[in-house]
């Protein structure tokens, strides 16, 4: 066996190890006529960064909103955490610990990127609206701890200095980053991002690179992630699926996906 | 200078939360309170109550209520003054069947009423949004002027068709009627409007105003970090009527005394709006300034021929007055949709780096 082919098992071996945590089993989706997912089967592993890559328009970003809710497949079962699902919403997604992050940035414009972050952790604040009137005591207490919480993630993507400023105002580098503090803020087991580099130029690439590993292997979060940049998708991923006109067309560790003829041709255009 | 923030580090988010982080803004809130509760009222004459002190508190306390609603949560109303129809018929009716009640109790009894019925009305922002959410709230405004014109049993069957204020009195003191002392009335209302408001800045700036500015920025990612859309809507919708509704209870008996079914009609909603649009959307303190203006621009331009000596009726000054108005709002709608409040956050910000703007 040579050296790569070598690397090449065991990365394969360490993703056999790992127990699943989301299931997808003959997933479709369509809106009226038209065909977004086909029949797609694929898992994330715990504790694994998954690439879903493709061209435009395969259904990449369609595949993230049936995952969180936001689509409900016309057909397949998806488990999470060993738990069949039966109907989907994005709020159910939230209490079973999905979050998620927009192609197109989706952050509270007019709010400050510390609100924006606190916006995270509005369903694990319980206290009622009389004590928040008088802004004291068990209120105060909640706002508190939170906010402690959202610092540290804060400290960790290094926004401190931005941390009043109206998030409409900040560079799309930023924007990007916010939203990735603000999913975070909601402590998911499985964090969902769509295209995390997308428009960013290569510093602001390598720092969102770094941020994501980190986030991976110091927080101990399971990531799907959408992503272009093959360079990117190479270096981070422990596996990757790869989707065509709504169909998978590949599914391995990122040597294999690449080597694959069907994806080399989906890429440059040739099987159709 | 005089908002140095030098020297004022916060070293634990206790004190970074704190209402006025900055020593000078608790200054300025201890001159404004000083002014309203201890300078104002030994000086003012009972016009200066009655036209401008009062109406000024009254009117930025549904422009608050409103600011919840539309300036917050984003929801679009033009039905403000119904709801506080429904605050002021309440707070009779309260009266009237227990006469024995404190009125300040009634009040925030009535505040309930109204927010109820603010709910019902909200329902539908479930489904629609925007302008059409905007006609279906004019459509409550017509509702209920006309509910309190044919349901005589809100007015006692009176002849007149009109609400009127019995004489009240709190331990004594009387606070409604034609009896009671402007001044004494000029307390209430203060008071009361303080505690909203200290309450409504609170709200706004925890849980419940973030929820709402989310909802307002973009619903759906905020459903997607796991606010419930229709707890949001519909809390927006009852603590905006509740407000809404004080302020008309307050308006009918600590200021007018009397109201007939008409003073709750679409004039006086649009009113509320240009007082929110012109003292700005998603501020609390935007209320206040816009409803200075609003209330004591007319006071002003009628006292204003007389000052310089010029003959121009009344009548022409009215007229002068709806222009400038108008004016106003087309102004700051397109120069500053964030109104008055956002003039004193830039003027401030100035103050803060002043003398050294690097
Ligand atoms: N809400 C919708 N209504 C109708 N068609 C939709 C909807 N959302 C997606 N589609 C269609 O489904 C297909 C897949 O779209 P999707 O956005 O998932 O692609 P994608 O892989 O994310 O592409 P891109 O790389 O451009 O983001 C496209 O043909 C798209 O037009
Ligand atoms: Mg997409």
């Amino acid at each position: 066996m040579t050296v790569m082919e070598q690397t090449l098992e065991e990365a394969k071996k360490k993703a056999e190890e790992r127990e699943v945590l989301l299931d997808l089993e003959n997933v479709s989706l369509s809106f009226g006529g038209v065909k977004a997912i086909t029949n797609i089967s694929f898992n994330v592993k715990k504790g694994e960064i998954r690439a879903i890559i493709g061209p435009n328009g395969a259904g990449k970003t369609s595949m993230l909103n049936v995952i969180n809710g936001f689509y409900q497949p016309q057909e397949g079962v998806i488990t999470f955490n060993g738990k069949k699902r039966k109907s989907m919403k994005p709020h159910l997604a939230v209490d079973q610990g999905i979050a998620r992050t927009f192609q197109n940035v989706a952050l509270f414009k007019g709010m400050s990127t510390l609100d924006n972050i606190m916006a995270g952790r509005a369903t694990r604040m319980k206290q009622s609206m009389f004590w928040q009137m008088l802004y004291w005591g068990p209120a105060r207490q909640e706002e508190i701890e939170h906010r402690k919480k959202v610092e540290e993630i804060i400290d960790f993507l290094e926004i401190q200095h931005i941390r009043r400023t109206p998030v409409g105002t900040l560079p799309y580098g930023l924007q990007k980053r916010v939203e990735l503090a603000r999913a975070l803020a909601m402590e998911p087991e499985l964090l969902l991002l769509d295209e995390p580099m997308a428009g960013m130029n290569l510093e602001e690439k390598e720092d969102m690179s770094r941020f994501i590993l980190d986030v991976n292997d110091q927080l101990g979060t399971t990531i799907a992630l959408i992503e272009h940049d093959m360079g990117v998708v190479m270096d981070l991923s422990d596996r990757v699926v790869v989707l065509d006109y709504g169909r998978k067309i590949a599914d391995g560790v990122p040597e294999e996906v690449q080597s694959n003829q069907e994806v080399i041709d989906a890429y440059l255009g040739l099987s159709h | 200078m005089f908002y140095r923030t030098s020297g004022q580090f916060k070293t634990t988010y206790e004190s970074d939360q704190a209402l006025f982080p900055i020593k000078q803004d608790m200054i300025l809130l201890a001159v404004i309170l000083a002014a309203m509760y201890v300078v104002f009222p030994m000086f003012a004459s009972e016009f200066t109550f009655k036209a401008l002190l009062v109406p000024v508190l009254i009117y930025s306390l549904a422009s608050l209520g409103l600011n919840i609603l539309t300036g917050f949560a984003g929801q679009l109303s033009l039905g403000t003054a119904g709801f506080m129809g429904v605050g002021a018929y309440a707070c009779y009716k309260i009266t009237s069947i227990f006469p024995e009640m404190n009125v300040v109790v009634a009040l925030f009894l009535s505040g309930f009423f109204s927010a109820a019925v603010g709910v019902a009305f909200g329902l539908p922002s479930l489904r629609i949004k925007g302008f059409y959410l905007a006609i279906a709230t004019l459509a409550s405004q017509f509702f209920l002027v006309w509910l309190f014109e044919k349901w005589a049993w809100l007015y006692n069957y009176n002849a007149s068709g009109a609400i009127e204020v019995r004489t009240m009195d709190i331990f004594g003191l009387v606070v409604t009627g034609p009896n009671a002392s402007p001044v004494v009335q000029y307390y209430f209302v203060l008071g009361i409007v303080s505690v909203v408001t200290f309450a409504m800045i609170n709200l706004t700036r925890g849980r419940y105003g973030r929820t709402w500015k989310a909802v307002r920025d973009m619903d759906i990612a905020a459903e997607l970090v796991g606010i419930n859309l229709m707890r949001a809507k519909l809390s927006a919708f009852a603590v905006s009527s509740y407000i809404v509704g004080i302020a008309g209870a307050l308006m009918v008996f600590f200021w007018k005394g009397a109201a007939e079914p008409n003073l709750f009609d679409i004039p006086m909603s649009f009113q509320i709006v240009f007082i929110a649009i012109i003292g700005g959307l998603g501020s609390v303190m935007g209320n206040f300034l816009g409803a200075i203006l609003i209330v004591a621009l007319p006071v002003v331009l009628n006292l204003l021929p007389g000052m310089l000596g010029l003959n121009i009726g009344s009548a022409t000054m009215e007229h002068v007055n709806v222009m400038v108005v108008g004016s106003l709002i087309i102004l700051f709608l397109i120069v500053e949709p964030h109104g008055l409040a956002r003039f004193w956050a830039l003027i401030r910000e100035k103050l803060i780096i002043w003398p050294f703007p690097h």
